[in-house]
């Protein structure tokens, strides 16, 4: 299906990645915004209460981040799009009912503008300090789908792009941008309507009284039962089982578990989306996401120029991580550089998949500005070593 | 159930005759129904049901007047009063 | 042909086209209340002949937010205190439906407490149940904020000596504009105010009190749920629109129930749709729920 026409501002603008990522939710066809005011996310809520009102959207200012993630989900469950945006603080008090999104697998898209923690921390700074607190911040184990994008265009695109993948595979999908990009104001150019390919929800097409909300196969994602059409389905965030009643037991909870693990797993080459440069033949990789990644370019350029055959691995998608393609990168090359703004987080992860085969090294850094190229060539420079 | 006065219409009203119908495997044995219907037609009756409750029974049919009391009170959905007129003609159409 | 009454007529409770049977026996304890108020609920529904695809049930965590899942309707457990919010989200999405929450003391009033408080100055559309037991049943009687002085929990083995809320002034302070309070012993009264409830627009609240025997009525040496249904039956006051200042609720005193507040205010959706009319003037088309996009 196409976005509609009504929805998208087609034509060049100058934007900053906020309000780009308010445009790219109103192309996706976000009707529902429920947010809570926290720097550096604010603009944008202040855009979407700007546009919603006239193109049939209601945004809504909740009394806190509990009640706005709780209030995306009842709206989406009532078969609208529904989004908020966030940064640290209220990411951590987003972080329960995240996990009730997970577990009701209902879809809809939360952005956090990443800023310096922890606590309140540095809220008008930029940080990359809660990748991890996105793969595991809720309790329970689950997978998550998590897009870092690196510049006001792409903050527009991977918006669409996480409505698409929360109705794909039914569930809540971050998107973990940063205060640079957040408000960093650049050309965005937005495409024509037709031009945007849009992911509809999927709802069961059986009779009320047949249907249940969880049909697990273990092959394709059940679909969804709209509300008010006489299904009477019950949802919990409880254990349930496919009919969405409560089963307290450990074969109720395999099954269950097991479904939100697989769906991510087992779809992850669909889910997991790179940008690669000059990675074959490389002797160092360099990864990142997000703002990193634009930082890492001239340190690149620089380690390239001195005759260091080196590649570089940008993450779009950071969570599901991109196991495979790590894996067998670094059987090939002599070392992996991370490079994000904190001191080791997805690190972990690709350090996990490198299992040995090649050194792994981070240009950690603890938050409040980017890293500068000189740090990153100078880990560069250690690792060929 | 005693009137404070007596109703000018008295001779016109006909007391409705219920018949109550318990789900004794529902029940819990709280006691609500015995304790708060108006024409104490139950009572707990001795024997137990597979949970180990004791249910009510009724000790004096013919006497419910169909007030829904019990059905209403009731937190286990186990007792509940059916008009007489409406079962037997429904008995009367199925037959 | 046949001449026995018994096998003619179907043995099934009345309310059984509301539950789902297939969820019966519910977990509740014997001689607890709530059973009653799904019961008084499922009733009013019928009787207001509201069409039951179109009303969506919401609770949070605790022993009454398992209602949620008894009640044959589209029904959501959610998370704990967050019943209220996911039920606005809700209704704002489809503002077609009678969106009810159906959650505890502890759940709606303390963990809950700000979005309670929240929705109701909005004045959404919404219709609260709030049980009240006095007690956090479900994790095993601890003290809540409607514990009376001096009542005894788990967590407050020498009394809790802490002023409980006044539940009733709490939802008419913030702008409720249907309050009600009975308890689960006023079965009629409390089905009609269900009915008057459901048939408000705005915020409508409903406290029920509710015996809690295990727990609450264990604790404290006052016998069974049967016992206090009786001291319901002997301490409650009847005053409707009484003064709410007046409605505080003391340990083992009386009990003052009624229909406190039913006022008429324009909802969350009807000032929207106003506000929006006079700044856009007639471009504007009113806000009315999903765009359809979805299937909906």
């Amino acid at each position: 299906m196409k976005a509609k026409p009504e929805n998208v501002l087609t034509g060049s603008h100058y934007l900053d990645g906020n309000h780009a990522s308010a445009e790219g939710a109103i192309a996706a066809g976000c009707r529902f915004f429920g947010g809570y005011p926290i720097t550096p996310s604010t603009e944008i809520a202040e855009r979407i209460s700007q546009r919603f009102p006239r193109i049939g959207g209601i945004f809504v200012q909740m009394e806190d981040e509990l009640a706005s993630m709780a209030a995306i989900l009842g709206a989406s469950n009532g078969g609208v799009k529904s989004m908020s945006c966030t940064s640290g603080p209220g990411f951590s008090l987003m972080m329960e009912n995240f996990g009730l999104g997970i577990m009701m697998e209902t879809p809809c898209v939360l952005v956090n503008v990443q800023r310096g923690g922890p606590s309140t921390g540095l809220p008008t700074l930029p940080g990359q300090a809660d990748m991890m607190q996105a793969r595991w911040g809720s309790h329970g184990d689950y997978e998550v789908i998590a897009l870092a994008p690196d510049s006001p265009q792409e903050s527009f695109e991977l918006t669409i792009h996480a409505f698409n993948l929360s109705e794909k595979y039914r569930m809540p999908v971050l998107i973990m941008t940063d205060e640079c990009v957040g408000h960093m104001t650049e050309k965005v150019v937005i495409p024509s309507a037709d031009e945007i390919d849009l992911v509809e929800r999927k709802y069961t097409d059986k009779k009320p009284g047949e249907a249940w909300p969880y049909e697990w196969n273990g092959k394709s994602i059940p679909p969804m039962l709209p509300v008010g059409k006489g299904y009477k389905f019950h949802i919990t965030g409880l254990t349930h089982d496919e009919k969405g009643y409560p089963v307290i037991n450990a074969e109720a909870q395999e099954k269950n578990v097991r479904q939100l693990i697989d769906k991510v797993k087992k779809n992850a080459d669909d889910i997991i989306w790179l940008e690669e440069w000059d990675t074959d033949g490389a002797d160092i990789i360099v990864m990142s996401y997000g703002i990193s990644s634009r930082v890492a370019r001239p340190a690149i350029a620089k380690a390239r120029a001195d005759g260091i055959k080196i590649g570089q691995i940008r993450m779009i998608t950071v969570w599901p991580f991109p196991e495979k393609r790590i894996r067998e990168l670094a059987g090939k090359v002599k070392a992996m550089v991370m490079v994000e703004l904190n001191h080791g987080q997805v690190y972990l992860e690709m350090d996990r998949c490198a299992a040995g085969q090649c050194v792994t090294a981070v240009v950690g850094h603890s938050g409040g500005t980017v890293h500068k190229p000189d740090d990153i060539y100078k880990v560069i420079k250690d690792v060929v070593k | 159930m005693k009137f404070w006065r007596t109703p000018l219409d008295i001779d016109q009203l006909k007391i409705p005759k219920g018949d109550v119908h318990i789900l004794e495997e529902r029940c819990k044995g709280c006691g609500f129904c015995v304790e708060y219907c108006p024409k104490g037609v139950l009572k707990l009756s001795d024997k137990f049901n597979s949970k180990g409750y004791h249910p009510p029974v009724v000790i004096k049919p013919g006497e419910c007047v169909n007030c829904d009391l019990c059905e209403m009170i009731c937190p286990d959905f186990a007792i509940f009063c059916l008009r007489v007129e409406e079962v037997n003609k429904e008995v009367a159409s199925e037959s | 042909m046949s001449t026995s009454v018994e096998p003619a007529v179907k043995k099934e409770h009345p309310m059984e086209k509301i539950l789902r049977m297939d969820r019966i026996p519910h977990i509740w304890c014997p001689t607890c209340g709530l059973g009653t108020v799904v019961t008084a609920l499922a009733t009013a529904l019928d009787e207001s002949e509201i069409d039951l695809n179109k009303v969506a049930i919401v609770s949070g965590i605790g022993c009454t937010g398992r209602v949620a899942g008894y009640m044959k309707l589209d029904s959501f457990h959610t998370t704990h205190g967050r019943a209220i919010p996911f039920a606005f989200g809700m209704h704002v999405a489809r503002p077609d439906l009678k969106t009810i929450v159906f959650s505890g003391d502890g759940d709606l009033v303390s963990i809950g407490g700000n979005h309670l408080i929240h929705t109701a100055r909005r004045n959404a559309d919404l219709m609260v149940i709030c049980v009240n037991n006095f007690i956090y049943a479900m994790t095993g009687g601890q003290v809540a904020p409607t514990t009376p002085i001096t009542a005894k929990s788990s967590t407050s083995p020498f009394g809790n000596f802490e002023h409980p809320f006044n539940l009733p002034l709490l939802a008419a302070s913030s702008g409720a504009v249907y309050v009600a309070r009975w308890t689960a012993l006023h079965i009629r009264r409390l089905t009609k105010a269900f009915k008057e409830a459901l048939n408000k627009r705005g915020f409508s609240f409903v406290e029920v009190i509710a015996p809690c025997s295990t727990l609450y009525a264990r604790r404290n040496k006052l016998g069974t749920g049967l016992d206090l249904m009786k001291f319901y039956h002997d301490n409650c006051v009847i005053k409707h629109g009484c003064d709410l200042k007046e409605v505080d609720i003391d340990y083992q005193s009386k009990i003052i129930v009624g229909k406190f507040v039913d006022i008429e205010k324009p909802t969350y959706i009807d000032c929207l749709n106003k506000g929006y009319k006079q700044v856009f003037g007639d471009k504007y088309k009113p806000y009315g729920g999903g765009d359809g996009n979805n299937g909906n």
